[in-house]
């Protein structure tokens, strides 16, 4: 595939989404650049997983339209959906992978559920797929005796199996270390550009984000309040990015006031 | 007044949600077979099915099925030794297990043991997002998972069944002849005089109903234990399971009326 710098791949267009009287999606907007990483940024609570799970049809959104390839996916047009799934994967937070099979059998599923190509093919696919994340020694392991990052890899090889062209990165660096946050982004910068699809990442890390991603948006109370790439994001005067960006900052005067013996106060507007 | 109100409210919205969920679980049965159309690979997976609720619940329906025929000849030979008619124990033994033991009793067991199982584990396949990564693969989730366990439902349920009779016959022979003093030439002679072919398609026809119905019930529990009103997590999955189990057994007996009342 041919990344093209202006070609929007994935186009949203004023998404809605609400549970009973809680709005989490209300008019977000954005466009998603082919051969590029873009990464959704936001507090927990904002609806980052909400967002992506309306864009890879997991949830109906309630209003709004989502464009894939300059073709609508309307709700009742099922050869698009077809032609949306085929061309796109989806890494869960929780890697989603079937613990019954092993690192091989995971990996050839897509291939061997989506396609009619013979087995031999499906199980070198699936090997050059393990081999290109460097777990191919474990292609006979279950997941339960792989460690989180190999799982996560493991997670990539099954989604890139199918050469999508986009990937949607549900916070792949939920409950890791720092170390280990670095090394997810770092993996899916390298296999982007090994690979060449787009990659569309929701998360709250900041700064690994900022690093890894060609343009960034910020999804706060259901909308996006900024999009941009990650310099402008950096350089920001809206004070509900500066409020994010600068989160460790912030912890660093609570704590100043504290040790000075000020009286802590929660913050609740973060709940909120 | 108020509370009468609400009663009747109530009662109404339990109402509605049981011919509700009637509707979920045909529709449910309905794609399951419809799926059919667009899986791949599937005798593999039905290979699989056959495994998990053909060779798995061997054991079980042996055991039950020798424990069921001894019980009944023991039974029947004390009843029919009132009446001086011992040589119908055969006939008894063969005719309470073709017509409506074996295809109730190995029903349940395959329910206790492969419908359960089912359960539980699309139940935690569901807690861990593992049928949506299905579905967002492009693959069909119910094409999948739900219809080789209900293609493999239609032969194993039968053959399981049948089973279950050959050995609850050799345990109404063991007691009769061998613990009773029958003669075992007259033992089988009664069975095969007693069993006609009509009563062999009912067993067949019933074994088959019965795991239909409860194959796909049990799969309708896990796959939906995420929408379990009284749980979450690993608990929905618990609630899911015993549903699955409790609703197969009722099931199987209504069925078993049903059927019986439409052949007899």
């Amino acid at each position: 595939m041919e990344a093209n710098d202006s070609t929007p791949l994935l186009e949203v267009c004023d998404l809605h989404k609400q549970f009973g009287d809680h709005v989490v999606l209300d008019g977000v907007s954005l466009s998603v650049l082919q051969g590029k990483i873009f990464s959704v940024l936001g507090p927990s609570g904002a609806g980052k997983s909400v967002f992506l799970k309306c864009l890879a049809n997991i949830l109906p959104p309630d209003g709004g339209t989502v464009a894939f390839d300059g073709r609508l996916l309307a709700a009742g047009d099922s050869a698009a959906r077809r032609d949306f799934q085929s061309r796109t994967s989806f890494l869960f937070q929780n890697n989603a992978l079937f613990d019954s099979l092993t690192a091989l059998e995971n990996t050839s599923l897509p291939l061997e559920q989506t396609t009619d190509l013979p087995d031999r093919e499906i199980r070198e696919r699936s090997l050059r797929a393990l081999r290109e994340l460097d777990i191919e020694k474990f292609a006979g392991h279950h997941p339960a005796q792989l460690s989180g990052g190999m799982q996560k890899r493991l997670a990539l090889a099954r989604a890139i199996v199918t050469r999508p062209e986009l990937v949607f990165f549900d916070e792949p660096t939920a409950g890791l270390d720092p170390l280990r946050r670095n090394a997810v982004f770092a993996m899916i910068a390298k296999y982007q550009r090994q690979f060449g699809f787009t990659a569309l990442i929701v998360t709250h890390d900041v700064v690994e984000a900022l690093v890894a991603s060609d343009r960034v948006a910020l999804l706060d109370k259901g909308r996006i309040c900024f999009e941009g790439t990650s310099m402008e994001f950096s350089e920001s005067n809206l004070p509900v990015v500066g409020g994010f960006r600068d989160s460790a900052s912030e912890l660093r005067r609570s704590l100043e006031a504290i040790r000075s013996g000020e009286p802590f106060v929660y913050d609740e507007k973060i709940e909120s | 007044m108020a509370s009468i109100i609400g009663m009747v409210r109530l009662l109404g919205q339990h109402t509605v949600r049981i011919i509700s969920s009637f509707g979920d679980f045909a529709l449910f049965t309905g794609a399951s077979f419809r799926a059919v159309a667009g899986s791949r690979r599937l005798p593999r997976r039905i290979v699989r099915a056959v495994y998990e609720q053909g060779t798995l619940c061997l054991p079980v329906i042996l055991i039950v099925g020798a424990f069921t025929g001894l019980v009944l000849g023991l039974q029947g030979y004390y009843v029919l030794n009132r009446f001086g008619s011992e040589g119908l124990l055969g006939a008894l033994v063969s005719l309470s297990l073709v017509r409506e033991m074996g295809p109730v009793l190995a029903a349940l067991m395959l329910v206790g043991q492969a419908g359960s199982a089912l359960a539980a584990e699309l139940g935690i396949q569901r807690n861990s997002e593992q049928i949506t990564a299905l579905d967002t693969m492009g693959v069909s989730s119910h094409g999948y998972l739900v219809t080789p366990r209900l293609i493999a439902a239609l032969f194993v349920f039968p053959f399981q069944t049948a089973l279950f009779v050959a050995v609850g016959l050799w345990g109404g022979s063991l007691s009769g002849s061998l613990l009773l003093g029958v003669e075992s030439g007259v033992y089988w002679a009664s069975v095969e005089d007693a069993v006609r072919a009509a009563d062999v398609r009912e067993c067949f026809l019933k074994a088959a109903t019965f795991g239909l119905l409860t194959i796909s019930l049990c799969a309708y529990h896990g796959f939906h234990a995420h929408l379990c009103r009284t749980a979450t997590g690993a608990q929905a999955v618990s609630a899911s399971t015993t549903r699955a189990v409790v609703h197969s057994s009722i099931v199987i007996l209504v069925a078993d009326y049903v059927i019986t009342s439409f052949l007899v």
